[in-house]
Parts: C-alpha cells; structure tokens; sequence
C-alpha cells in the first residue's frame, strides 16, 4: 500500500455516500475530518500537551511509513487478519446454519434456544483467559475467542430472518411441489438474508473487538501485541500509528461488507 | 369449585413446565460440564468440575471479594453507560437539530463507529492514568456511538404531524425537542441503549483485564497468571449471570416505560 491508498478509499467512500444521496460534496463531507487532523497537528506541535501524549500527526505518519518499510506493521496485520478472519468465518458458516436450522427445526430450537439466551449476553470478552488457558498465546486461542463471540449474533440473525419468512411463500412452494430442502434453500434462506447480514456485520465489529483486546492482553504477535509494545516501550508516534492502521482497518472491513451486502441484496428494493 | 379455582392449578402447573422446559437444556448443560470435567478426558486445570466452581464462588462471596469485585465491574459498566446514554440523547439531539452540529459530527460518527475503539486503550491510559477515569472514559466512548445513532434515527422517523401540531399548539423548540420528539423516538432509543448495554459490559472486562484494579475482569486475570482455573471459571459463570440479568432487566425497562406504545399492546417486543 502506498501513501496514496488512503486518498483513493476517500474519494470511493465518499462516492458511496454519494450515491446514497446523503451529501453530495465528499469533501464538505469529510472536512470535519480534516479540520480535527489539522487541530491535532497544530495542539501538537504548538505543545499544548505532552509530544509523548500526543505526537504530531505528521510524526506518525513518518512512523507509519517506518513500521510499513521496515514490514513490521504487515507481518503482524496478516497475523492478525488471519485470526480475524478463520474465526469469523467460522462464526458465520455454524451461526448461521445453527439459526435457520432452530428456525425451521421446533425440537432443536426448544434445546439450543435456553441456551443462546443464556449466553447472547455474556460478555464474551471473559473468554479471554479461558482460550488462553486452553490454546496458549498463538493463533488457535484467538479463532476460537473470535468464533465464540461473534457465533451468536448471527445465530440471533439467521434465526428471526427464517422466522420471519413469509408462511405463504413458503406454503405456497410447498403445494408447487418443492422439497423441504428447495423450499429452505430456495424460499427461507433468501428472506432469512437481509436480517443475517445485519447479524454478521455485529458479528464483524466483535470479532475486532475481540481480536484487539486479545492480542493486547495475551499474544506476541498481531496488531494489538504491536500497540501493547510500543506503548511499553515508549515509541508513541509508532503506537499511534499502529492505534490509528487498527481504527481504519475496523472501518474499511464494515465499509467494505456494506458495500457487498448492498449489492448482494440489491433484489430486495 | 368455582371455574377460576379449578383453573388456577391447571395454569400454574403449565407455567411450572414452560419454566422447566426452559430449564431442562440450562441444567443438561451443567450436567454435560460436570460429566465431561470428571470423566478424566480433561485436566482439571483446563475445565475444573462445575461444583468446585460453585465452591469457589460460594468461597469468594463469604470473604467478601465476590462483592466487591461485582460492585466495583457494575459501577465503571453502568457509569460509563449511563454517561454514554445522557452524552449520546444530548448528541443526537443536537446533530437532529441543528446543521452545522450534523455536518461536524456526522463523519466523526460513521468513521468511530465501526472502528474498534479498544484499540486507543494504550492512548486513554497514557492520557488518564490506570485509574476508573479512564476505564469509565472508555466503556463510555466504546457505547455512545449505538445511541447516538439510534436517537439520530428515531428522531428522524418521529410523525411530521406530531411536531406541527406540536408547534401549532406554541410549543418551543426545545420543548418539542424534550416532550414530543424524544418520547415519540422512544423505541428506538431503548433499542441503541440494549445495543450499548452489552458493549459497555464487554469493554468493563477487558479493560479491568488489560488495566487491573480489582473488578470480575481484573480478578480473572490474576486467576490465570496464576494458574487458578477455578478462578477463571468462576470469573465466567459470574459475568454470564450479570449479563443475562442486565439484559433481562434492561428488557422489562423497555416493556414498562413503552407501555403506552403498540408495540407493547402487540404483546411482543
């Protein structure tokens, strides 16, 4: 990624914002942005506070560039990805066939459903040390943590997305013929859709949460490992860096699934 | 006998099994956990058996650490959420209200809200120390965004009917704002405040893990620095119950204070 990447994900963002009709000038738009940017490097460099409380803005970026030259930053960006992703692919793949199966499926769904009620609002980030205790400080504690927070809300999407499938349709292609299978792939699981990406893209925002935290408190290597020792050691323009690569990668990843959802459910309009 | 006291017993003895029937899968559960703790198929160290767990508990809250480390979790939780909840009503208002505060924040909050906010952990603690201040300072940020946006939303689906009449009737603006808008935005602000509930607990455990200073969080982690397991399990089994409670409780708030509204009358939430 060059210095330029950054720019070219505006001007897109801002033409998805475009389109949407909200506002039309991307840059009036995101000038909000810019003024607290430009208010941070002047506090900063007028030493309103502390250069290790808040280094200038362009000193992080040189220390961005640094990190990304020196490959730092991407070795521990691909560790941290990876983990993101297996887990929340996991998550999604038995999330979501666990919820439509409760759906459709009364026996299971008088079993399993006490059970996600119970733990749907467990604060999944006290599994922390548990999957640290189980899998140690590597890869393996970190895609279980993140399967298991983030499977439920879209077990909770996939469920009230097939619940709510429309009974006539779903009669209807019953009395046409269809097996219960074609009926569940052709009729549940499209209407089920719109309220399963709703629950995959929480699902999306924990499995960030879950990997920062984790990685921060018990990892040596990842994104959230890399903010940790930095701070540690005291280079802050470094952590700011890594703090503000984390943030965006947070948001690019939902902007991003948005975008896709948006397409792939263009039918519904 | 009259018809009401033969049915009494008859509609209590289908409540009695509904409860049981919720209970059955719960109580399997800890059946299974017990069972497999026990079978020799695991160490002890990675799933202690469940009633060494409950002794454990049962321990901690005789010598009063249970207490206090609940006590002092639900106060940074609840304070920051509660922060989050009146900073989030303020802000939405406003950006509803007024343009200049909509431009401003509006960017601020669609690129902070899909962000991974437990990221600038290292920053907060650099800005705030290791203290409730900053804990607070975070699980308030990390909640204020469901809110906000879910005022903003409400707002903006209130009836244009109400508010002319409202104003018909020579109503200020800002009582409008307090009297009209807001109630009549009701259910979807309860809606954010559910969403921010969670995410305030999530944040409070793992601040108090990355952070210490007492807390169910911070006890956990030194339960596992210490090779405690017991500990560790115990640390869960408590934060799954505040949570469910929480929410539970948080959920029949929603049914009093929307006892007016259809949804209530629907019979559903």
């Amino acid at each position: 990624m060059t210095d330029t990447g950054g720019v070219a994900n505006w001007t897109t963002l801002a033409g998805v914002a475009d389109r949407l009709g909200r506002v039309r000038q991307p840059l009036l738009r995101y000038a909000p942005l810019l003024i607290l940017a430009v208010v941070w490097e002047v506090a900063a460099r007028l030493h309103l506070l502390s250069t290790s409380a808040l280094p200038p803005l362009s000193d992080v970026a040189a220390a961005w560039l640094e990190l990304a030259r020196s490959g730092e930053l991407f070795t521990n960006a691909a560790d941290s990805l990876y983990r993101a992703g297996a887990g929340l692919g996991l998550a999604v793949i038995v999330g979501a066939v666990l919820g439509i199966a409760m759906a459709t499926w009364r026996p299971l769904d008088l079993m399993a459903g006490p059970l996600v009620e119970l733990f749907y609002p467990m604060p999944k980030s006290a599994l922390i040390p548990v999957t640290a205790l189980w899998l140690g400080f590597g890869d393996g504690s970190k895609i279980l943590l993140i399967f298991l927070g983030c499977m439920l809300p879209v077990t909770l999407g996939g469920y009230n997305g097939a619940r709510g499938a429309d009974r006539l349709l779903i009669w209807s292609a019953r009395s046409m013929g269809a097996s219960r299978l074609r009926t569940l792939l052709d009729v549940v699981l499209p209407s089920a859709l719109p309220e399963l990406a709703n629950g995959v893209r929480t699902a999306l925002a924990l499995s960030f949460i879950l990997l920062v935290s984790s990685e921060m408190i018990a990892a040596r290597q990842g994104l959230g490992f890399l903010i940790g020792s930095l701070g540690a050691d005291g280079s802050y323009e470094a952590m700011f860096a890594v703090v503000l690569t984390v943030a965006a990668l947070g948001f690019l990843a939902d902007r991003a699934y948005m975008a896709l959802v948006n397409r792939a459910l263009r039918w519904r309009q | 006998m009259t018809r009401a006291a033969v049915m009494r017993p008859v509609v209590m003895r289908q409540a009695a099994m509904c409860v049981l029937a919720q209970a059955a899968p719960i109580l399997a559960l800890a059946a299974a956990w017990e069972i497999f703790a026990r079978s020799g198929a695991v160490t002890p160290f990675m799933l202690p058996p469940l009633d060494e767990v409950l002794v454990r508990i049962y321990d901690d809250a005789v010598g009063g650490d249970l207490f206090r480390n609940i006590g002092v979790t639900l106060y940074r939780a609840l304070a920051g959420f509660f922060i989050a909840t009146a900073a989030g009503i303020v802000l939405g208002a406003l950006m509803s209200r007024s343009v200049v505060a909509r431009w401003f924040f509006d960017p601020v909050i669609s690129v902070g809200f899909p962000m991974p906010k437990i990221a600038f952990l290292p920053v907060v603690i650099l800005w705030l120390g290791l203290y409730d201040v900053s804990k607070i300072t975070m699980i308030a940020v990390d909640a204020v965004f469901p809110v906000v946006t879910a005022v903003i939303a409400g707002i903006a689906g209130v009836e244009k009917e109400l508010v002319w009449s409202a104003r018909n009737m020579g109503a200020r603006t800002y009582e409008i704002m307090w009297q009209v808008m807001l109630p009549a935005a009701a259910p979807q602000i309860l809606t954010g405040l559910q969403v921010a509930l969670p995410i305030a607990l999530i944040v409070a455990i793992v601040v108090e893990m990355a952070m210490g200073g007492y807390g169910i969080g911070a006890a956990m982690m030194q339960a596992s620095r210490f090779a405690d397991s017991r500990g560790v399990f115990a640390g869960i089994v408590e934060i799954a119950a505040i949570g469910y409670v929480l929410v539970k409780l948080m959920a029949a708030l929603r049914r009093r204070l929307l006892a007016w509204h259809a949804e209530a009358q629907a019979g559903g939430v």
